[in-house]
Order: C-alpha cells, then sequence, then structure tokens
C-alpha cells in the first residue's frame, strides 16, 4: 500500500538537496567554528555564509540579526522570556492572542505564575484573526511585548501582522511574531514589516528538525536563555549545529527558489480538496479564513463524527493527516485554537487537518476523495450523534 | 500513542453497533467536551441480558470499549453485569493507553446508567 502523507504543517522531510548540502559538515568539515584553525575556519564561514543567506531571505538588514537555535519553540521561548527578563524592573505586561502554538502560550504562563508577568489574550473572530484594534486597546505603558503569530498551524489563517507591527512600533513595543508555518510557504520582508522578533524552524520547510532561527533586530532589547559562551554574539550559548545550519540556509533557499510554482500547484490541489469534500460528503464545514490562509492548510469539520476516528481509518488506508496539534494530540479537550474561534466542542472534536506539501500530487488527492467519504459515512453509522439528527427528522416529517 | 491489536480490530469491526427498538434499559453517558459519548442499549429476559449494542461518537478507543463491553455484558444476569469494571473491559482489549483510560470509563457508566434505565422502566425486578 502507498503511504500518502498530509501532514506537513506537523513536519516535512528532508529534501534531498538539503542532505547533500549537508553531509560534508558531519564527517569531512567538522571543526568547531569557534576555533581558531583552520577545521574551525571551515566551518565559520560555513555558517556566516548560511546566515548570510538566511538574511537575505527573511528581508534583515544585517545578517548579525539572525540568531541560530535549535527549533521553533526554542526560539519562542527566548523571544518571550528574553524579552520579559530584559524588561524585568518594568512590571512587564504581554499581549498575545489565544491561538498561539503552546510554545508561546506556555511560557506566556510561566511567566505570569513564577514572576508575575501580566499576560493578555487577545480573542479572535470565527476565521480566528486578531482584530488590531484590540491590540491597538490592550496596550498600556506597561506593554513591552506583543506577540501575534503569522499564521495558525490548525487552520492556516494569516494575521493582519504588518498592522500590528505598525501599531507596536507607534508605542515602542517589541513586535514578535511565530512565523514558523509561513517561513518557506510565503514571501515577506522582516525590516519592511516591521517585525522586531520572528521565529522559525527548520523541519517545517524540508530541512531537519533540530534547526531553528529567532530573527533579533538590531536594537531589540533580549536577554539570552543560554549562558556559556560567546557563541552568536552572546545571544545563544552553545557550539554552532553547523550541518543543520548549512541545511536549514539551504532549504530556505530552495524554498524561495519554487515558491511560487509550489504555491500555486499546492493551491490549487487543496482546492481540489477542499471542493470535492464539500460535494461528496455532507455536513462538513471548512474551519479558517477562506482567503487569508496559507495555501496548503485545510481543517475541516465533520459533524457528528470524532476526528480520532477519522484519523485512525485514514491510517490504515495509508494516510496521515492530523486533527489540531501533534503536540497536544494527547489532550481530551477540543482544540483551543477552534475553541477561541467559536467552533462548537462536537464539531471541534470533528475536525481533521490536512496539510499539503512537496510530494503531494492529484493522484494522492483523489484517493483520498475516493477513501474519505466511506470513512465518514461508517463512522456516522456508529454515532448517537448522527442517530439522532436521523430521528429528528423523521419526526419533523 | 499505539494502541493494542485488539483495540484495532474492535475498531475495525465493532461488535454490536446499533440501536434496541424495544430496549429495556438504554444508558446515555458523555459529552461532546471530552470528546465521547456513549449510548448503550440492553434488552433482559428473565434477568438476564440477552441483547446488548451501542451508538458511540469518540475516539478510537471509545468505539473499541463501547463494543467490548456488549460482547461482556450478553449473556450475563444484570447483577453479574454490574460487576463488570472499567479495568476489566481495558484488559479485556488488551489494555489502553493511559491518556484512553477514561475511555473505559465511560463503557462501565454507560452500562450503569442502561441498567439504571432498566429498573426504572422495570421496578420490579430492582433487588430489594
Amino acid at each position: 500500500m502507498k503511504k500518502i502523507y498530509l501532514d506537513y504543517n506537523a513536519t516535512t522531510p528532508v529534501h534531498p538537496e538539503v542532505l547533500d548540502a549537508m553531509l560534508p559538515y558531519f564527517k569531512d568539515f567538522y571543526g568547531n567554528p569557534s576555533s581558531v584553525h583552520s577545521f574551525g575556519q571551515e566551518t565559520r564561514k560555513a555558517v556566516e555564509d548560511a546566515r548570510e543567506k538566511i538574511a537575505k531571505f527573511l528581508g534583515a538588514e544585517n545578517p548579525s540579526e539572525i540568531v541560530f537555535t535549535s527549533c521553533g519553540t526554542e526560539s519562542n521561548n527566548f523571544a518571550i522570556k528574553g524579552t520579559a527578563f530584559a524588561n524585568k524592573d518594568k512590571n512587564c505586561r504581554i499581549i498575545t492572542s489565544t491561538i498561539e502554538h503552546h510554545s508561546v502560550i506556555e511560557p506566556c504562563e510561566y511567566l505570569s505564575k513564577k514572576f508575575g508577568v501580566d499576560v493578555t489574550y487577545l480573542p479572535v473572530d470565527k476565521y480566528g484573526i486578531v482584530n488590531p484594534d484590540d491590540v491597538k486597546k490592550s496596550i498600556t505603558e506597561k506593554t513591552v511585548l506583543i506577540s501575534i503569530m503569522y499564521a495558525n498551524n490548525e487552520v492556516g489563517t494569516i494575521q493582519p501582522i504588518e498592522e500590528i507591527a505598525k501599531i507596536a512600533k507607534e508605542k515602542s513595543i517589541t513586535f514578535h511574531t511565530d512565523a514558523v508555518q509561513v517561513v518557506g510557504k510565503i514571501p515577506f520582508n522582516v525590516k519592511k514589516t516591521g517585525i522586531d522578533l520572528l521565529s522559525l524552524s527548520g523541519h517545517k520547510f524540508y530541512a531537519p528538525k533540530g534547526s531553528g532561527v529567532l530573527y533579533v533586530r538590531k536594537g531589540t532589547k533580549l536577554h539570552p536563555l543560554f549562558h556559556g559562551g560567546s557563541h552568536e554574539k552572546n545571544r545563544r550559548a552553545g557550539t554552532e549545529n553547523v550541518p543543520y545550519i548549512v541545511g536549514l540556509a539551504k532549504a530556505l533557499e530552495i524554498a524561495h527558489r519554487d515558491m511560487d510554482k509550489e504555491s500555486k500547484r499546492i493551491l490549487a490541489l487543496r482546492q481540489k480538496l477542499e471542493k470535492g469534500i464539500l460535494e461528496k460528503i455532507k455536513y462538513t464545514q471548512i474551519n479558517g479564513h477562506p482567503e487569508k490562509r496559507i495555501y496548503n492548510t485545510s481543517n475541516i469539520s465533520f459533524n457528528y463524527i470524532e476526528g480520532e476516528g477519522i484519523l485512525m481509518s485514514l491510517d490504515l488506508e495509508g494516510f496521515a493527516a492530523s486533527t489540531g496539534s501533534a503536540c497536544t494530540s494527547g489532550t481530551l479537550e477540543p482544540s483551543h485554537v477552534l475553541s477561541a474561534m467559536g467552533v462548537p466542542p462536537e464539531k471541534a472534536q470533528g475536525s481533521v487537518r490536512f496539510s499539503l506539501g512537496h510530494y503531494t500530487t492529484e493522484k494522492d488527492i483523489d484517493k483520498l476523495l475516493e477513501i474519505l467519504p466511506k470513512i465518514v459515512e461508517r463512522l456516522r453509522s456508529m454515532s448517537p450523534l448522527w442517530e439522532d439528527r436521523i430521528k429528528s427528522i423523521k419526526n419533523a416529517k | 500513542m499505539q494502541y493494542s491489536s485488539k483495540v484495532m480490530e474492535h475498531f475495525n469491526n465493532p461488535r454490536n453497533v446499533g440501536e434496541i427498538a424495544d430496549a429495556d434499559g438504554v444508558g446515555n453517558v458523555g459529552n461532546p467536551v471530552c470528546g465521547d459519548i456513549m449510548r448503550l442499549y440492553i434488552k433482559v429476559k428473565d434477568g438476564i441480558i440477552v441483547d446488548a449494542k451501542f451508538k458511540t461518537f469518540g475516539c478510537g478507543a471509545a468505539i473499541a470499549t463501547s463494543s467490548m463491553v456488549t460482547e461482556m455484558v450478553k449473556g450475563k444476569s444484570v447483577d453479574e453485569a454490574l460487576k463488570i469494571s472499567n479495568r476489566a473491559v481495558a484488559e479485556a482489549l488488551g489494555g489502553l493507553p493511559p491518556v484512553k483510560m477514561h475511555c473505559s470509563v465511560l463503557a462501565e457508566e454507560a452500562l450503569r446508567a442502561a441498567v439504571d434505565d432498566y429498573y426504572k422502566n422495570h421496578p420490579e425486578q430492582k433487588p430489594k
């Protein structure tokens, strides 16, 4: 049975060109970039070349604004705790949203529990969009950080980042955005947009897991989380992960090279997927904004049934998809993102996220559209909610 | 998270899915916030559960435990059926992941609710 992967928002496979670029740095060029000798000079050059490349693709003014981290979660923790610690004498306040990834929400909760930091969680509308006016109204003299994700991982909704960045800039407040689901998918420019801190994660765009970046605009007040060396200009101690840094830069280069073509191709596949599901399966809705949404993400509620049953049935047919975020699949509550969007619990529990990517083909979508209606029908035939619905229709007649 | 082969088998081929039109007891438990709703029907004759059916909205474990509990109660007296614990249901399925143990609890509760409903409909059968 051919396995079909439709969970690219969870992670992606390493691109073969990325792997080729990385391989020499495991065995042939292994020097510590901080060493003075030629072994160190070789890898230092590789790291700095990568930094320069990444700076260019993000639209950073200076390569020194790129700080390498181990993952998106570290970048988010670094941005949030680092800003709070750098402003600790201010009784600081943070503004964020209710639909952030847990690697933003939990550092915020930690800061408010352990350090008394005041955190405002802004609501979203039914599409999952934060209202910039709410951001403006929530600002006080103590606000030191506004952190709003660029696009949501579960539903794909893209936030009005430029407007929010502008508001932050007017008040001289640091603006952070978790851009993990956006980097490598849509072009943007940190400088023009007015972003101070931006998190990205390599494994979301065909670099290996364990590679990340925090973009730190020059002049942004930020304390390090790791101490123990002068690496990354005293911002992140620890020997640079040279092969992964090389891989991340290569992956970003490939993503930008192919972005135009890939984004159109994947959008067409997603449109086919959504149109097919809505036509073939009754009582389904697409969650997220119809247009302001990353082109590869489709979050769909199948009414009267629960998502895990759909995933398990899909898995038996070789398909990989997810409910909500892979990071929270061990919990029982409905997705915090869908709840914040006002999706009722039974519909939130029945949602599945399909996220498409580089290796998704039209054949894959055709096969999914053939199998999925049967899965939904079988699970509905077992559901008491479906039974009640049919009875209420009969009674109405 | 890994399910046992027995859970997968019951999820794929659940026993006793459906409703009993003239059921003697129906148990409804759970809510959509926790993600599971179970409805268990029982048919009782001379104090013996002669038939049991279920409808479940929920994850794979919820469907498998519903299926298993209907299998376990059939042929038992109402008294014996009430002795079936959530652990026994989970064990019969070759175990459940810790995060899914609540599904077996729900199955036990559904069974108790169905028996309560049976006694409500047939108060003369209720043990004094």
